[in-house]
């Protein structure tokens, strides 16, 4: 890019839009706002357009001390790079679901919103651990004053959950941060990821580490914030939160807990993988009985963020793959069943899924996109929801089949609960009059609606477009994860006969474990079989 | 050592008095017409001082060069930082008087006299070297502050806060006092010096029975929890600009007093000491914030945010480390300039008839119709609460750093989990401003000196305050070596 700061100019935009956005009526400010939100997403492409794939580990970065040891450090991976994608693809698409359903105090919306893009990019570009944390917490303060100020009825009990479960999160990490930083010497994230700590320091580091992300995520038990806060934020509100937002956390467990602490996080799978599937498990059957559409989308948004962490915690290839294109798939699909909640919200203003009822009728085109939505949230192949998931799980089931099983059973019962709710919203008679009489899609909906299912598609038929750039920084990844690498149950084990096929895919497992348990024998059954 | 030396040393405090005096007089001669006239020379002779001062902090002086009388009077790099934040403050509360006062009664030309003597009082405080020093610096400051507190006299609430904080106040001096009596008695001398070289060989259980008394006085002084009663009712009962006065320059001359008692004259026994720190500071924050989520008088709010501020401050200090003094001293310049600002910002709020308003709930819906002030006061809460990229977030980082480096990651993870309470309540304040539905109580305009310490306050405290870090961590990094490297 010839030295130009496109990163810096990514996080600038946003922000001088979000100053003018201030000072200006309320028709000015949804321009303005629009206007800034695709300039960054034209700079998005130019990124991604520019990346080099397979080249340096970290590209397009940018240098510049502060003080007392901060630095203007940015820089991006092939992960970070698809996250930024994401961010900067949803935030029009906010604006314009915004557009009309928003008419109190619009310039200020759009400058928290506007912000809050300025933020999420810093998220995924700071290569400075402390700027890192300065652009993931002040992100509380744009999303407290939208579900406050912009929410439902319920808004300021939603809003105080979200900022102080999210704070007591945070400040817990900033404490090891302090503590990392004075041990080692340097705030650079890049150099703290190849550093090794001590294991028995390792292990306070990354529960540190995990009340933040876990909280971010969000994990079961610390999930209650994320219902209320969706329920009650605008509908674009809950599209960022669901897209970006939540992604923090899992950007975090990859940036952070993984490459930094390999071993604590090898020992703390098992939690990880218990909470996962608790959250997989429980909060299927809650969404199963909600009543709020909303609600429900929210509780599926934690069952997968559950497929998510057992997916990173699997440590191999397939796994952090999955887990990367779960994330992404997620963004979209959420985002866009958000939308779509939200387009029938603007229409009747109620979330209850009885005041609805055979919307296809009168609403056609509407259906379609919500049926693929749908789809791509329950996993069926050629949408991206199969392609993350198959991945994610099978990467899991290299380590505990165990873990597999109850997480598919999560899968089942995510068709479970979605078909329920389509059924219930799209099929039937026309129960409502007033239902029955809603408008089809206008334009500016229309738009949106086929942008998301354009990705959507794109994504679940061709996902090497979106795996090809993060290919080889999850190789790196999984390299790093290689000495705590745990043993998985699934693998065979000396004395059992393999069938042929099984073997052929076997990974090769031998050059990978150095100080992990010992690897298993060589088979000699399998080498007088060849 | 020659009296002319010492005499330029103090030469703040020469300027402080003289021109104290000369004011009382003129003030005695001219009455309360010419008030106004003296609140301005007032802010000119601080700003006098200020210039006085600032050298000593850029050179980083320290060491016996700046000894003044015979080891009772330092005048070093952190004296003079702690004088020029005590300055900024008293000058900020003697620029909102005039509005203030002329509202209720008319100003009185003693209110920017007794500042004057309260600060005089102040830079003895924070320069002391010597139990007496101390002792004639505390009560100087005191002794005005006590006048200040019952400054509406037909007002119930300031002449009760006046009293409550007299007989308080003198409770606590005599606690002090006894501490320091028993530490002479224990070390046989009165110098800070003297008093650490005695203290080397061992600590005597009279000794530290006066280092107990001693840190609960002090520990009055910056009200601190399980010292903090009188705050709240103080703070409420003062006059507004009395208020931001308390909350800020003497809670700097104390804590700097605190520091310098501590770090230099207990230093070879820190052991004793940092596990009482320890607790007051916890106790503190906790009970800071606790006690702030009940309030419905904003002013009450704040006392109970000075307090949990305080504990913040204090962790600074049970690191006793140098680095844990710097970032000491950067919290205290960032909590003056968001008290400042919050307590500006508070006397901007009037009703129709141009009467304060101090109900939280009357605050309702004010970002309706008062964008910039809400969005200032705002700023100031999330400041406040230490979320970043806001500058108060950055005194609670330096404190947490130092307090890590120290090894007290255990004392760090408590005090920022206790933080979380203190956020709850800001939050309370910017959700009253924002999300709720109009009261439309606040419709009074403000005149310009308070808009620009408002704005000054603000823009300190937004995050272009962070370019001032490095500077501000200079200078307080210099200071806190200047406080380690006593004779």
């Amino acid at each position: 890019m010839n030295g130009f700061p496109i990163l810096s100019a990514m996080l600038l935009v946003p922000l001088i839009g979000a100053v003018f956005c201030l000072f200006a009526e309320a028709k000015a400010a949804r321009m303005i706002a629009l206007v800034a939100t695709v300039i960054d997403f034209a700079l998005g492409i130019m990124l991604w357009a520019n990346y080099d794939i397979g080249g340096a580990q970290w590209q397009f970065t940018e240098h510049l001390p502060l003080f007392a040891g901060f630095n203007w450090a940015l820089g991006i991976d092939g992960i970070a790079l698809m996250l930024i994608m994401l961010s900067v693809f949803l935030m029009p698409i906010c604006i314009g679901a915004s557009w009309n359903s928003i008419d109190k105090r619009v310039g200020e919306y759009m400058a928290a919103f506007l912000m809050m893009e300025t933020l999420m990019i810093g998220v995924f570009t700071a290569q400075d651990l402390f700027l890192f944390y300065i652009f993931f917490e002040a992100g509380l303060i744009p999303m407290y004053l939208i579900i406050g100020i912009w929410g439902g009825a319920d808004r300021i009990y939603a809003s105080y959950k979200f900022f102080l479960y999210t704070l007591l999160g945070s400040v817990l990490m900033l404490i090891a941060m302090l503590w990392m930083v004075n041990e080692t010497g340097t705030t650079d994230i890049p150099t703290l990821m190849n550093y090794d700590f001590a294991p028995e320091a390792q292990k306070w580091l990354w529960l540190a580490f995990f009340a933040s992300f876990a909280v971010k995520m969000p994990m079961w038990p610390v999930h209650t914030w994320l219902p209320d806060a969706h329920v009650q934020a605008p509908t674009a509100g809950s599209v960022i939160l669901a897209g970006v937002l939540l992604k923090m956390g899992g950007y975090g467990f990859i940036r952070f807990s993984l490459p930094m602490f390999p071993e604590a996080s090898a020992e703390f799978s098992w939690l990880i993988f218990a909470l996962s599937m608790i959250a997989v498990i429980y909060t299927s059957l809650v969404a199963l009985v909600q009543e709020d559409m909303k609600k429900l989308i929210a509780y599926s948004s934690v069952a997968h963020m559950g497929i998510v962490t057992v997916g990173l915690f699997a440590f191999n290839v397939q796994g952090l793959e999955g887990t990367m294109i779960v994330m992404l798939s997620h963004g979209l699909v959420a985002g866009a069943l958000f939308l779509g909640v939200g387009v029938i919200y603007d229409r009747l203003h109620t979330r209850e899924i009885d005041r609805y009822g055979g919307l296809s009728i009168n609403m056609p085109q509407y259906a379609l996109f919500f049926m693929l939505f749908t789809m791509a949230s329950v996993g069926l192949p050629g949408t991206s929801g199969f392609v993350g998931e198959f991945l994610a799980l099978a990467g899991i089931y290299q380590v505990s089949s165990w873990v597999t099983l109850v997480c598919t059973t999560g899968i089942i019962l995510g068709a479970a609960y979605m078909l329920y709710l389509y059924a219930r919203v799209f099929f039937g008679v026309q129960k409502n009059a007033d239902a029955a009489a809603m408008p089809d899609l206008d334009r500016r909906e229309w738009s949106m609606m086929a942008a998301l299912a354009a990705v959507v598609l794109w994504m679940g038929v061709y996902p090497e477009s979106f795996l090809a750039p993060m290919r080889s920084d999850i190789a790196a990844l999984d390299a790093r994860l290689a000495r705590a690498r745990p043993d998985g149950d699934a693998q065979l084990k000396a004395g059992e006969r393999p069938l042929k096929m099984i073997i052929m895919d076997l990974p090769d497992r031998g050059e990978h474990s150095t100080n992990a348990p010992p690897p298993p024998p060589p088979l000699p059954v399998t080498k007088e079989a060849h | 050592m020659d009296w002319g030396h010492s005499l330029r040393l103090v030469a703040p405090e020469e300027l402080l008095s003289i021109s104290g005096l000369i004011l009382l007089l003129v003030a005695a001669w001219a009455g309360d017409k010419a008030a106004r006239a003296i609140s301005i020379a007032a802010v000119a002779v601080l700003a006098g001082c200020a210039f006085l001062v600032a050298p000593a902090l850029c050179n980083g002086a320290m060491g016996p060069e700046t000894v003044a009388f015979f080891g009772q009077y330092q005048a070093d790099a952190f004296s003079s930082f702690a004088k020029l934040l005590i300055y900024a403050a008293a000058a900020a509360s003697l620029i909102v008087a005039p509005a203030f006062f002329d509202r209720v009664k008319g100003m009185r030309a003693e209110y920017p006299i007794l500042i004057l003597f309260a600060v005089l009082g102040m830079g003895i405080m924070v320069s002391a070297t010597d139990l007496i020093t101390l002792y004639i610096g505390l009560e100087l400051n005191s002794l005005a502050a006590y006048v200040l507190a019952a400054f509406l006299r037909d007002d119930e609430r300031s002449a009760e806060a006046g009293l409550k904080y007299f007989v308080l106040g003198a409770l606590a001096s005599g606690i002090l006092l006894f501490g320091m009596s028993l530490t002479y008695g224990f070390t046989g001398t009165t110098s800070f010096a003297g008093i650490n070289d005695a203290l080397e060989s061992g600590l005597s259980r009279g000794a530290l029975f006066g280092i107990v008394f001693m840190l609960a006085g002090l520990a009055f002084k910056i009200s601190a929890v399980p010292f903090h009663m009188w705050t709240p009712d103080v703070y409420e009962g003062a006059p507004t600009p009395v208020t931001m006065f308390f909350a800020s320059a003497p809670k700097v001359a104390a804590l700097a007093l605190t520091m310098r008692v501590s770090l230099a004259a207990f230093a070879e026994q820190a052991a004793a000491w940092q596990q009482i720190i320890i607790f007051v500071a916890l106790a503190s924050i906790i009970v800071g914030a606790l006690g702030a989520i009940g309030q419905r008088n904003i002013k009450r709010l704040l006392a109970y945010s000075s307090i949990n501020n305080v504990g913040f401050v204090l962790i600074g200090l049970a690191a006793a480390t140098p680095q844990g003094a710097a970032a000491m001293l950067v919290y205290l310049a960032i909590y003056v300039a968001m008290t400042v600002g919050a307590f500006v910002a508070v006397l901007m709020l009037k009703d129709a008839d141009g009467n304060q308003v101090e109900e939280i709930a009357d605050l309702a819906g004010l970002s309706r119709h008062r964008k910039v002030l809400t969005a200032c006061l705002a700023m100031i809460m999330f400041s406040l609460a230490g979320i970043p990229p806001l500058f108060g977030f950055w005194g609670k980082f330096v404190v947490f750093q130092a307090a890590v480096q120290a090894d007290l990651v255990l004392l760090a993870a408590i005090g920022i989990a206790a933080s979380v309470i203190g956020a709850f309540y800001y939050l309370k304040i910017v959700k009253i401003m924002y999300f709720d539905e109009p009261a439309n109580k606040v419709v009074g305009r403000s005149d310009w000196a308070h808009q620009a310490l408002l704005a000054i306050a603000a823009l300190c405290i937004s995050p272009l305050g962070y370019l001032l870090t490095r500077q501000l961590g200079d200078l307080a990094q210099a200071a806190a070596i200047a406080l380690f490297h006593f004779t």
